[in-house]
């Protein structure tokens, strides 16, 4: 099963870091996605910038809004993601629960949706080169 | 019976809809051709084709149907339980498992392992039933969708696991022990179910000392059932009560299990604490040990209360005032118990103006009936 796991924090608290912390955060986060595609669990994955840099998009009858931020003014923001496969929803716990940021922020563990007939893996092998480049 | 195609499939529609199909075909065959020798396994038999043939249908369960064909080979002679004792106990854990919100918990717990139906669930909670409905609905999806397993915890999770099943259990039972707003104490359908389930518990897991703990603390609460409220349905205290209407047997059971529970658990000490009252002669000063080591374990302002009111039996209730009055700032300032214990200090101490002021804020915060009325009679009793 894939799961998203939705990383979500307090931005402000890592406003203040030195160089010598950002090094530290970032192996943090190399160890830990080595460690998911040791165990064939990565799928995805990405940090984001933080969220003074969105733009948020409405169409409304042709007519874009746009919008300097994210979509919605919370407390935390979402500050990256992963995708992962593994079996059940106690292991993608688990996952979660050795992320960096598991006590410094929350995280959102979501199935993705499974379309039936659609599955990437059946996918005509030009199709998943493609996507694979 | 259930339990079984449950965890194969992994999907609680389909294998309860299943299984009503077959006795669908049952209530129209069995009248016509007899009934089977072995009527439970031909109900399985009956529901494992009817479910493989709905999963044939739809293509995302093609692993789910080769282990239920290879779990379930076609034979004539299958025994009558065929639900496997482990499938239960993982149903338990999953219909306890903290990614569903604690009342979906006790929903999904007294709906697919108790025998209460949906109505019975609703009308125990004091919920409408189309809301009851859409919770058990929901937490099924939301295992389905979520891929909550079917599976016993690991070891290192077992014991945050097992409490949070614990809790589920001795909700129910609380729920049916002191109803907060109806007019009956004790509400006895969930009393028996919520007893019956920590019994298949202890079955299930025979060395969990906190599953026989649990056990005996519900029976030892249970038996004083028809003595607690008396026949105007006023809440009649503990020590004021006709123990003759005591239920003897389960006050041995409990008092037994109580006995032979490990006192580091909660529920055992909460166990040895409700044997302590049951006894002939209440020994005050171990029931105030024991609060001692309950606020060690799993300190609460509730545990130091009731420390003091074992302190008051033991030391006279100037002690257990010192101790109450530390609470009065607290978490408990809104909890009627609370001013209730103090009141009645203070009339023990015959200081009845201070007590008629605690019991009149203890009946504004009191939510039960019975316990309003209760309290309406003490402050009748200073004031006469």
């Amino acid at each position: 099963m894939r799961y998203m796991l939705l990383i979500v924090g307090d931005e402000a608290q890592y406003a203040d870091r030195s160089e010598e912390e950002r090094q530290a955060a970032m192996q943090g986060w190399t160890d830990y996605t080595q460690e998911l595609i040791e165990a064939g669990a990565f799928v995805a994955g990405d940090g984001l910038q933080s969220s003074s840099t969105a733009t948020t998009l409405r169409v409304q009858n042709g007519e874009r809004l746009l919008t300097d931020g994210p979509f919605a003014d919370t407390k935390e923001q979402v500050g990256g993601f992963y995708t992962i496969e593994c079996k059940d929803l106690d292991e993608a716990i688990d996952w979660a629960a050795k992320m960096p940021s598991a006590e410094s922020g929350v995280t959102e563990i979501r199935p993705v949706m499974e379309y039936a007939g659609t599955s990437y893996d059946e996918a005509p092998a030009s199709v998943q080169e493609g996507a694979a480049s | 019976m259930v339990a079984t195609l449950i965890r194969i499939l992994g999907d609680f529609e389909l294998a309860e809809e299943a299984v009503q199909e077959a006795f669908v075909v049952a209530l129209e065959r069995w009248p016509r051709d007899g009934a089977p020798d072995n009527p439970g396994a031909w109900i399985m038999r009956t529901a494992r084709n009817r479910a493989i043939d709905r999963v044939r249908r739809e293509r995302r369960y093609e692993d789910k149907l080769r282990e239920l064909e290879r779990l379930m080979p076609g034979e004539p002679d299958e025994p009558a339980d065929t639900s496997l004792p482990d499938d239960r106990l993982r149903l338990f854990f999953t219909c306890c498992h903290p990614a569903l919100s604690p009342e979906a918990r006790v929903a999904l717990t007294l709906r697919t392992l108790g025998g209460l139906s949906t109505p019975e669930v609703a009308r125990a909670f004091l919920t409408g039933e189309g809301a009851m409905q859409q919770r058990i609905v929901r937490a099924k999806r939301k295992i389905r969708a979520a891929g909550v397993p079917y599976e016993v915890p690991p070891d290192h999770e077992l014991p945050d696991r097992l409490r949070s099943l614990l809790t589920v259990l001795y909700l129910v039972f609380n729920e049916g022990y002191l109803a907060t707003a109806a007019d009956t104490v004790v509400r006895r359908e969930l009393c028996d179910e919520a007893i019956r389930l920590a019994r298949l518990l202890g079955v299930l897991m025979p060395d969990e000392s906190e599953v026989r703990a649990l056990l005996a603390l519900m029976l030892l609460h249970h038996s004083r059932r028809d003595a607690r409220v008396d026949d105007r349905g006023r809440l009649v205290l503990l020590d004021e009560q006709d123990r003759s209407l005591w239920h003897t047997e389960e006050i041995e059971e409990g008092t037994r299990l109580a006995a032979a529970a490990r006192l580091d658990g909660p529920y055992a000490i909460q166990a040895a604490i409700a044997a302590e009252h049951a006894a002939e002669v209440t020994d005050w000063g171990r029931v105030a040990g024991l609060y001692g080591r309950l606020a060690a374990i799993e300190p609460s302002p509730v545990v130091e209360l009731n420390r003091a009111v074992a302190v008051s039996m033991v030391a006279g209730p100037e002690a257990g005032l010192v101790l109450v009055d530390r609470l009065l700032r607290g978490r408990l300032e809104d909890y009627h118990l609370l001013h209730a214990t103090r009141a009645d200090m203070l009339r023990r101490l015959g200081r009845d103006d201070q007590a008629a002021a605690a019991y009149r804020r203890a009946r504004e915060l009191a939510a039960n009936p019975a316990e309003r009325a209760f309290l309406d009679r003490r402050l009748a009793e200073l004031s006469g």
